[in-house]
């Protein structure tokens, strides 16, 4: 397929289409609206079918009973929405369910507003509804890279039969960039799913749960998620931009802060000061053993986000105290250009370590 | 070559499309491109606006605080993007809806009166038209030949449409070649 001008948003619709995934269930909420919008037209061209329910609860609970039938299927929201969808998302992963979250992350908390932000990175990665689960979080930073994951997040999900959510922010949700699909899948060509429930005629009858009233078993089961999520950690991800030399700065940046932090870069490697950028693309399992490779190099570590400092905790946690972890974020839908974040960087370099 | 180049104007006036003409014309060129609209409390008073970023390599920031070039089309566009755009940058002004001149002295401005312009072509719907040719014209940043590819692609199976726009590019481009043509961006 010849590359498109899409919206990150069209992108992840699209490329849930060209994983096989024929359900969506969703309720609307900006600025993720050309999600639900999109697969409104292309679900029914292709056998699909598109719900838009009577509140983010009922889509998330409809994702349950999809998913437990053995369909690929997938949501989107944003911030508030993704709240309402907590407890579902606690009994998915509770029931050991393959579903695709999408949240393209709004400014909070409450309403708080529509522009973009990255607030909820510690609710993605650390848990947004209750019980001790874990949803396998990857945070693309160009639209090219929401599609691609989008792809894998329904792999991924059927490999763990866990939740796996694509954390965007309304610049990837909203800009176009040049897109390709490189793989498409038609859903009868998926590997089947033989703990659905499809229909016990001729086999014993499959059971999706999430309640366990005995602790003994209930304890095995947190411990076999335990493991879960300890097999995930294969699946962690990085990318470096500039980094692989003795560093002044290495900025620690996910998503869109990302691709601005590379501009930032730029201009201050043309200033002479060498700054670097170490990027996760998966939140959760957190790509710990490298950023502590990368920041061996680095006299100082910048963490920027938007939000008031959330995965500042994880990158401290790996820098443990080695080097100085500073912070600039901006918040409330507010974004920095290049120029703000390489005048902080710039200012934070000067003051001796 | 990276260029970041702001349209704006009023909801209706076609900047969106213009942005996405160029991001697609240019993405033909072999240049990365991103388009980025304003959404948000951003659209109220008066403007509508989108930032196209064409660059020879990645992109990093889609959004931008100084851009290289910008095509402003009412009076709120250039009181908002006037004081951002690079020193030397391009600024097309559309004088048919903006009755004052560029306050800077540091800027290749292209006053075009693109509604008029417009209307004598066929349809003051086309102004947007005028706008980009003129600012391709000036900068010479894509080929006029893709874009007006991109635009009959756009509107395929609506060849009035299509000869009207690219007879509107064409006026707007013809006008953007008067104006000193100094590359915009570095």
């Amino acid at each position: 397929m010849a590359k498109k001008l899409m919206k990150g948003c069209e992108a992840i619709g699209e490329a849930a289409i060209q994983a096989g995934c024929r359900l969506f269930f969703g309720y609307p909420i900006t600025p993720q609206n050309e999600i639900p919008e999109y697969m409104s037209g292309r679900l029914p061209q292709v056998g699909g079918v598109f719900v838009q329910a009577e509140s983010e609860v009922a889509a998330s609970n409809m994702l349950y009973g999809a998913a437990g039938a053995g369909c690929r299927c997938f949501t989107s929201s944003s911030s508030p929405g993704i709240s309402l969808m907590a407890e579902a998302m606690s009994y998915i992963a509770a029931s050991e369910l393959p579903v695709v979250f999408v949240n393209i992350m709004r400014a909070g908390p409450g309403l708080g507003g529509i522009l973009p932000s990255q607030a909820d990175y510690r609710q993605a990665t650390k848990g947004a509804g209750h019980g001790d689960y874990r949803l396998l979080v990857l945070a693309p930073s160009t639209v090219q890279e929401a599609a691609d994951l989008t792809m894998e997040a329904f792999d991924l999900a059927d490999k763990y039969r866990s939740p796996v959510m694509i954390l965007g922010d309304g610049l990837i949700g909203q800009m176009m960039e040049p897109v390709e699909f490189k793989r498409h899948i038609e859903p009868q060509d998926l590997p089947v799913k033989p703990w659905a429930t499809t229909g016990a005629q001729g086999r014993p009858p499959n059971i999706i749960n999430s309640l366990y009233l005995n602790p003994e078993d209930l304890e095995k089961h947190n411990w076999d998620l335990y493991r879960k999520y300890q097999a995930m950690a294969s699946e962690v991800r990085h990318e470096t931009y500039r980094a692989d030399e003795k560093l002044d700065v290495l900025i620690v940046a996910y998503g869109t802060v990302a691709r601005i932090s590379r501009t930032s870069i730029d201009a201050l490697r043309e200033k002479g000061l060498k700054v670097g950028l170490f990027r996760p693309i998966t939140l959760y399992p957190y790509p710990s053993e490298a950023l502590a490779r990368s920041v061996e190099l680095a006299d100082r570590i910048v963490v920027t986000e938007l939000n008031t400092g959330q995965m500042l905790d994880d990158v401290r946690a790996v820098v443990a105290g080695r080097r100085p972890v500073e912070f600039f974020g901006r918040v409330g839908g507010m974004i920095m250009s290049a120029e703000e974040l390489a005048e902080n960087v710039e200012r934070i370099a000067a003051v001796p370590a | 070559m990276y260029s970041e180049i702001i349209m704006a104007g009023f909801g209706g006036q076609g900047v969106l499309l213009i942005g996405k003409l160029l991001a697609y014309a240019g993405m033909k060129g072999g240049l990365e491109v991103t388009w980025m609209p304003a959404y948000g409390p951003e659209m109220r008073g008066g403007t509508c606006n989108c930032t196209v970023v064409l660059s020879d390599r990645q992109v990093g920031s889609p959004i931008s605080r100084s851009p290289h070039g910008a095509v402003v089309l009412n009076l709120q566009s250039i009181d908002k993007f006037e004081p951002t755009i690079r020193p030397g940058g391009i600024m097309v002004v559309n004088t048919s809806l903006i009755n004052r001149s560029a306050v800077r002295d540091d800027l290749i401005v292209v006053p075009v009166a693109a509604n008029q312009i417009a209307l004598e072509a066929g349809s003051a719907k086309a102004t947007n038209m005028v706008a980009l040719g003129a600012f391709l014209g000036a900068s010479g940043l894509v080929d006029l030949g893709l874009v007006k590819a991109t635009l009959a692609e756009t509107f395929a199976g609506r060849p009035k449409i299509v000869q009207l726009n690219h007879v509107c590019l064409d006026k707007g481009f013809a006008i953007g070649q008067t104006c000193a043509a100094v590359p915009a961006g570095r």
